[in-house]
């Protein structure tokens, strides 16, 4: 029983992953409310189950000149520091305050995803390019 | 020619957005995509796929280090990590599948509420 709830959560968070949301916020609450792990046991499982999704989408995207390394490889230096930075803090936070500062921060990237309709200039660009395709 | 100023701005935004995306990502084991794509079509006017693709090269080394991390402090359950990364692996298949039938307008408004109300139950 408890493995088909896991398969559907992953399946569940591979949909919105493949959309560019990223699954963290669709796999991360599902496994809270159904399982109730502990809140960083939680984030850990997401945390590795980015990593084998991500090469394979990432050799893709090098293959078709996608990523600009002008821009990703001075964000990564910033980046590792944040990084760092975010897991000490997180081993600092016991699980219940964690599992409501992520509460927090799930509900503004879901008043941010419901507000930002209309507001991209790029996403016009895109369903041209895919019209033309068709 | 740009400007000695227009580099440091520059240089600024992306210590910004790394600094940013890094620390959430380590604190909540995610959401880096989440912040670095609107972050990089806005502030750096990149071009919105183009910005799904470099936010992946931005994440992956972070979630590696995160991983490391979080490894080391005991917090990675290997076996409940496996059963949904299977599921994971599946549902990328199904939803490129899904993309293609169903607007994404709509998923994206029905994973909006989903996380309004997860957020809400978790901060209760």
């Amino acid at each position: 029983m408890s493995i088909i709830i896991l398969l559907l959560i992953g399946i569940a968070a591979g949909i919105i992953s493949g959309m560019g949301i990223g699954g963290g916020a669709i796999l991360i609450p599902a496994l809270v409310i159904v399982l109730n792990p502990e809140q960083h046991t939680a984030q850990g499982v997401n945390l590795i189950f980015f990593i084998p999704t991500a090469v394979v989408a990432l050799f893709i995207h090098i293959k078709n000149k996608q990523i600009d390394f002008k821009m990703a490889i001075p964000i990564i230096a910033f980046g590792l520091c944040g990084a760092f930075l975010g897991s000490w803090l997180a081993a600092r936070i016991a699980g219940g305050e964690l599992k409501r500062l992520f509460g927090i921060f799930l509900l503004s990237m879901s008043l941010y995803e419901m507000l930002r309709k209309g507001k991209n200039p790029g996403e016009k660009a895109i369903q041209r390019a895919r019209n033309e395709k068709q | 020619m740009k400007s000695k100023t227009d580099r440091i701005v520059k240089y600024f935004k992306y210590a910004l957005i790394g600094l940013v995306t890094g620390t959430a990502n380590g604190l909540f084991g995610s959401g880096g995509g989440t912040i670095a794509v609107p972050a990089m079509v806005h502030l750096l006017e990149a071009e919105e796929h183009k910005a799904h693709a470099t936010a992946i090269a931005v994440i992956l080394p972070l979630t590696i280090v995160s991983s490391v991390f979080y490894i080391t402090k005991g917090y990675v359950d290997w076996d409940l990590t496996l059963k949904v990364t299977a599921g994971g692996l599946a549902g990328g298949y199904i939803g490129a599948r899904l993309l293609a039938v169903c607007p994404e307008k709509l998923l994206r408004k029905i994973f909006a509420v989903f996380m309004a109300a997860a957020g809400i139950r978790m901060i209760l």
